[in-house]
């Protein structure tokens, strides 16, 4: 019961945060809705009994995204002329729309098998068994690895002065 | 009242992502863009979670999915500040309706 009470508030903070970084004109508080809809998806994993991935959430998302993002609405100062609509507005809307509707309607009709075990809580092991013990996704890991070198001596090579 | 379930993790990342969809698609400030772009990849990592949680409780195989979304969020958000910023230099702006400089 209490566990409902819960989802239900951080989910109507999440929809309200999200809405806010898409309708919201000044840029930096569209960036500040969005910092508030990434701490109440964190909530909504701890929720999910996902105690680490809640962790990684606040320290990527919050700690490292959102200030990236900021930095660049800093350097930009599209600050005053906002966010404004293009023209693609209604069939965006659309678009929204009809995805929302084919979503809801496969969710609610395929019969999902779930589980009544129990969730696995503290996960911290078992997901670092799961990343880097035999068997588990140690490829994947190292290409992470290899992917976030590439980006960031990407990133070095597009911003750099000429 | 229905106790809390699966649906109700899918039904709000659904719309979760439908709104970082509209946002995507309509604005003209690169920089909203990208913002729109990691609201999507989080109602996607939300999905991912429930999964874990509901269906195989005890696998966590979801969960190493959403942390590999993170980490290609983080390089993705890395990489696109850089182009944004490296456009704004050249430009000025980074109003998307007016940036046409490849087309021919």
């Amino acid at each position: 019961m209490g566990l409902a009470v819960t989802f239900g508030i951080l989910a109507i903070v999440v929809l309200a945060a999200a809405l806010g970084v898409v309708l919201l004109r000044n840029v930096f508080r569209a960036a500040l809705a969005l910092i508030l809809c990434f701490l109440a998806v964190a909530g909504l994993y701890v929720t999910l009994s996902a105690d680490f991935l809640a962790a990684v959430q606040v320290i990527i998302y919050i700690g490292a995204i959102s200030v990236l993002i900021i930095l660049a609405i800093m350097m930009t100062r599209e600050i005053q002329r906002g966010s404004p609509p293009n023209k693609l507005q209604i069939p965006a809307f659309i678009v929204a729309v009809v995805f929302l509707g084919v979503a809801v309607f496969a969710v609610t009709r395929t019969p999902w098998q779930i589980s009544s075990a129990p969730p696995l809580v503290p996960t911290t092991a078992a997901l670092a068994l799961k990343l880097l013990g035999k068997d588990g996704f140690i490829l994947p890991v190292e290409i992470a690895a290899a992917l976030l070198l590439a980006a960031v001596l990407g990133a070095i090579v597009l911003a750099r002065e000429k | 009242m229905i106790p809390l379930g699966l649906e109700h993790y899918l039904i709000l990342s659904a719309v979760l992502f439908a709104i970082g969809l509209y946002g995507a698609l309509t604005k003209r400030n690169a920089i909203v863009i990208l913002m729109c772009i990691e609201l999507m990849l989080n109602a996607v990592n939300i999905t991912l979670v429930a999964f874990s949680r509901y269906i195989v409780p005890g696998l966590l195989t979801g969960q190493v999915f959403a942390i590999f979304v993170i980490v290609v969020a983080a390089a993705e958000v890395a990489v696109g500040v850089a182009i944004v910023l490296a456009i704004y230099r050249g430009l000025e702006h980074i109003d998307v309706t007016k940036i046409d400089i490849m087309k021919w």
